[in-house]
């Protein structure tokens, strides 16, 4: 069902900028060309009954609810598939069409069940909102003739349920699973009166190839599928917009809320990242936010062996501050620092980086994109001039070529796989670079033209020998490089690029890919009108993850694909904030807006405004805090919102120096690994409980809103200011839009941002000043944000892991749709019973030649360590890779993970370890770790 | 900190300028992306590395960026300890 505050016009919008005039009920409208008769009623407040028509789907026609009579025509045509015409009158209601649409709601209640009042939709039901807008009365054919009022209902699905009882079989489900969700798990099976609904093949929804997106639920229009919150809670009372805490499409959401309850998550309409889409975490994962494992009270405890012990707010806040002040003051300023997640919001972030540089007088500031998108700030930032992704998300439907390299999409930014996939549905072009053969190879109405398999860290040789193929070939667009590139730079790198070792026959060994595919992949590319790249933690989590972000920047600028909508160089950022915590001055060198810490211009501004002198040299990085914690030179550590026991890679590295420093503060919603360690716990607010900012990957800023009090009693940007006031640096926010209005004060791209422009247009995309007061949703246009494109030669390096007798085979790792990172949230909702352990995914080749079988547990080693998982025999991987998750902590995947690194930036290379995989020898325990709740939970008082 | 790790790190960062053509402009880019990104201790600690051994196993450009970069720039900053 609909959301409680939307309001339906019956068809989707027309873009046309053609306008025509028409009558309805004697009322002049002008609406755009192509616009339906329904919705141009609609827009004059005339609401015409339907049922099978919902303005997110196209018009159907099945009903036969919605006739209207239009003057000069002769019949009753319906208004959702008659599109509108210059001079044309309609009469929506007359003695004649009231009676057929009676006639109409007579059939479909005969065979609909009568309790209303006990249903789940009432109060929200379009159904009955029709009998009631048509008048029934009666239904003259009885209920005793044939019908589907004992149909057994389908409860599988953890999140709604499927009631074919009250089905009217409107196909809105199953129209919102081909046109929104691009699924196709839902058909109508059977003719006539016989017709269902069906999953799959006729199978419970949990067996079908349904994702839970939703989307289903949402366009029903009666009770057949209804979420268990609402069948449990019944109707919500109110409704505020907010933004998803999951990952960087950054979807817009209504709380649909009674009093501070939750009773379901509705994809906003207007929301401009999603246009109303959700995927299964989004829309159905957060009762994590309520869960009984949530730590409400702070905690403390002299040593990691001891105990916990509750403490009220002052107490732990004080001893945080007592704390650092301490380590400071024995070993140094520079031995202590600041970890954020980007799970937090932009103020958040922004004010851990303040409590860092100002409170504490260090830069040792860091945050979780360290490991996942550090590469992207400095690769884009060297080629075009600023750290982010070029296009808005809509841009992919004006594309004609689409390049997923290292991304999986439909898994990781699913609502955005959506958009993708319709694009492709039109006829644009896929060329997929993955070791996997990921979903988007080949999925419903879609098929990669090239599917590039390269062998994990070989990315750069690849699309350098794509690069080759351009130039050599005279494919460039030499316009572009000659009026938007620097030439001096364009020239060096060219001679490098036409050099013969980067040819595809030279490097097809190495990357594991066929010289004639890389041909034709770099010819589709480039031949393309707009051709586009999509990328991810595919490219950046290698030692030349900054090198391939680099090299992708070349590709894009010889072809002259960037500055304009349809093309582009994007990054898909993992989590909801990972665009915003890299733009707030999170990184150890720089301050927001990417300006580096040893500018004196831009330091003068920030110390002026802090009323404190800054260090002008670059802080520690998250992997060099923990080299440091183990030189013992870095004593003390703030981590916000971030496991990074669990998440960062060479698990035992990053406990031993944990265990190497003498004071560790864990500000999160949960007890996690992490806090194993720690000495002070500060209970974190989930994004429900919460006012902030969050920016996705499109750079759209956009509004998190608090639905319900902060469980633990203050919102997490209310504790750091807390702990900087305990330090003896007074910060005196009373709203979040007040240290929004610091950063707008304080960064030229923000300039423009401000709460209340927020609440007016929605959301808006950085740059947002005086010259792009609206925001600026295409990046580059005429001219790079710094001047001319720089074009950089590219050496491929190969990685230091290499494969040899010791450890065969290389492991890379990733993400599912239904888990989220290390699982914190999604582990703790019904998600696991789709995912509920993580499994080696191995080539039935390597696994035959060890004795593996499906579901068999096997040990994967590698140099770093070695873990017990289960076994799942797959060829979507190559022969020598294997694949696994990394969602929960009883695998403790990151135990095998290293800590080699990029060459720029230090993100880790988890994409590439070299690992052996054996059997568990019978009768022989899996070596599993112990869930953390389990194991360090507090004393119970 | 593991000066192994912190040469492996620089090595790294030589591989990737060493494919510019000008000896100098990538020994330059060297010093200048170790001084950008490096905090203090590290350059200090891989400086002196360099004074006492010599740093052979450090690339040839790499040396002489971390040479470059204590004779163009201070290490600035404080040690642990300095409070």
């Amino acid at each position: 069902m609909l959301s409680i505050t939307d309001r339906d016009y019956g068809t989707p919008p027309e873009a046309s900028a053609t306008m025509v005039e028409l009558f309805i009920d004697g009322k002049p409208i002008s609406v755009p060309a192509g616009t339906s008769v329904m919705r141009a009623a609609a827009m004059l407040g005339v609401r015409v009954p339907k049922l099978c028509a919902t303005d997110s789907l196209a018009a159907y026609g099945s009903c036969r609810l919605c006739l209207v009579e239009i003057e000069g025509r002769k019949g009753y045509p319906a208004s959702c598939t008659t599109p509108v015409e210059p001079g044309m009158k309609v009469l929506t209601h007359s003695a004649r069409v009231a009676d057929l649409r009676r006639n109409v709601m007579e059939l479909y209640i005969s065979d609909h069940p009568l309790d209303c009042l006990t249903c789940p939709a009432n109060g929200n039901c379009e159904l009955q909102d029709m009998a009631g807008a048509v008048g029934l009365r009666e239904v003259r054919y009885g209920y005793e003739g044939a019908n589907h009022l004992h149909s057994p209902k389908d409860e599988s699905n953890p999140y709604f349920t499927f009631d074919p009882s009250k089905c009217i079989v409107c196909a809105r489900c199953v129209r919102a699973c081909e046109e929104i969700q691009g699924t196709f798990a839902l058909t109508i099976d059977g003719r006539g009166f016989a017709s269902v609904i069906s999953p799959g093949q006729n199978q419970p929804f949990m067996e079908s190839e349904c994702v839970s997106c939703g989307a289903c639920v949402q366009a029903c229009p009666t009770a057949t599928l209804t979420e268990k919150s609402v069948i449990d809670k019944g109707q919500a009372e109110h409704s505020i917009v907010t933004t998803c805490g999951y990952c960087g499409v950054g979807c817009s959401f209504k709380a649909e809320m009674k009093g501070n309850e939750v009773v379901r998550m509705v994809p906003n309409k207007d929301g401009m990242p999603n246009h109303g889409h959700s995927c299964v975490k989004g829309r159905f994962a957060w009762g994590y936010a309520t869960h009984r494992d949530r730590v409400l009270k702070p905690m403390v405890r002299d040593s990691i062996d001891e105990q916990w012990r509750a403490a009220s707010w002052e107490e732990a806040i004080a001893r945080a501050a007592a704390g650092l002040k301490r380590v400071q003051q024995q070993y140094g300023r520079g031995a202590v620092g600041g970890i954020t997640s980007s799970r937090c919001t932009n103020e958040e972030t922004y004010l851990v980086q303040k409590l860092m540089r100002a409170a504490l007088g260090t830069n040792n500031v860091d945050t979780c994109a360290r490991v996942c998108h550090s590469p992207t700030g400095y690769g884009l930032k060297t080629a075009f001039g600023t750290s982010a992704g070029t296009q808005d998300f809509d841009s992919v439907l004006k594309t004609d070529v689409i390049m997923v390299i290292g991304a999986n999409p439909t898994e990781g930014h699913p609502v955005f796989a959506s958009i993708m996939k319709r694009r492709l549905r039109q006829g644009a072009k896929l060329i997929v670079v993955d070791p996997r053969r990921i979903e988007l190879v080949k999925t419903p109405h879609v098929a990669a033209v090239y599917h590039l398999p390269v062998r994990p860290g070989c990315n750069v040789a690849l699309i350098n020998a794509m690069a080759h193929v351009v130039v050599t070939e005279g494919l460039m667009d030499e316009d572009f490089v000659r009026e938007r590139c620097e030439a001096a730079d364009f020239e060096l790198w060219k001679k490098f690029i036409v050099q013969p070792h980067n040819s595809p026959e030279a490097v097809a060994e190495i990357v594991g890919v066929p010289a004639h595919d890389i041909r034709g992949a770099a010819r589709l590319y480039a031949s393309a009108g707009n051709a586009v790249i999509y990328y991810g933690l595919g490219v950046t989590e290698h030692s030349q993850g900054s090198t391939m972000v680099l090299g992708m920047a070349n590709l894009a600028m010889a072809t002259g694909n960037l500055g304009r909508e349809g093309v582009g160089v994007n990054p898909l950022r993992g989590q909801n904030n990972v665009q915003g915590s890299c733009d707030m001055g999170s990184f150890p060198h720089e301050l927001t807006g990417y300006r580096h810490i040893s500018d004196p211009v831009v330091r003068a501004a920030f110390e002026k405004e802090w009323g404190v002198r800054l260090d002008p040299e670059p802080g520690l990085r998250i992997p060099n805090m923990f080299d440091a914690a183990l030189d013992g030179t870095f004593k003390a550590l703030y981590v916000e919102g971030e496991d990074i026991a669990q998440s960062d890679p060479n698990s035992s590295h990053v406990v031993a120096a944990l265990r190497a420093m003498e004071f560790v503060v864990v500000h999160d919603i949960f007890l996690n690994e992490t806090a194993r360690y720690a000495h002070v716990f500060l209970p974190g607010s989930s994004f429900l409980e919460k006012n902030g900012t969050f920016t996705n990957s499109e750079r759209r800023i956009s509004m998190v809103r608090k639905v319900m009090p902060p469980m633990a009693g203050k919102e997490d940007w209310e504790v750091t200011m807390a702990l900087s006031n305990a330090l003896g640096y007074p910060m005196e926010y009373k709203h979040p839009s007040e240290i929004m209005d610091e950063i707008a004060r304080l960064t030229p791209t923000f300039a423009g941002v401000s709460y209340a422009k927020l609440e007016r247009v929605g959301s808006v995309q950085w740059p947002c000043n005086d010259a792009a007061p609206l925001g600026t949703p295409v990046m580059h246009v005429g001219q790079f944000v710094r001047g001319k494109g720089r074009f950089t030669i590219t050496e491929y390096v190969p990685t230091d892991e290499r494969t040899g007798p010791r450890y065969p085979l290389l492991l890379t790792t990733g993400r599912v749709l239904t888990q989220y990172n290390v699982g914190t949230q999604t582990r703790r909702t019904a998600n696991v019973m789709w995912h509920g352990e993580d499994r080696l995914e191995i080539h039935p080749h390597d696994a035959e030649q060890r004795g593996v079988r499906d579901g068999d547990w096997v040990t994967v080693t590698s140099r770093a360590g070695a873990i017990t998982l289960r076994a799942l025999i797959t060829d979507r991987v190559a022969p020598g890779v294997v694949y696994t998750t990394f969602h929960h902590p009883e695998t403790g995947t990151n135990v095998v993970t290293t800590e080699n690194s990029d060459w720029a930036t230090n993100c880790p290379e988890y994409k590439v370890t070299a690992v052996q995989v054996m059997p568990l020898p019978a009768g022989r325990a899996p070596a599993r770790r112990e869930a953390p709740m389990q194991a360090h939970a507090p004393a119970a008082k | 900190m593991d000066i192994h790790h912190l040469v492996k790190m620089a090595n790294q960062i030589g591989d990737f300028f060493a494919a510019y053509p000008d000896h100098d402009e990538a020994v330059r880019s060297i010093g200048m992306h170790l001084k950008n990104s490096w905090e203090p201790r590290m350059r200090r600690q891989i400086i002196d590395y360099v004074h006492q051994t010599g740093g052979p196993d450090l690339k040839p450009p790499v040396r002489e960026a971390i040479l470059g970069l204590e004779s163009r720039t201070a290490v600035s900053g404080e040690a642990p300890g300095d409070d």
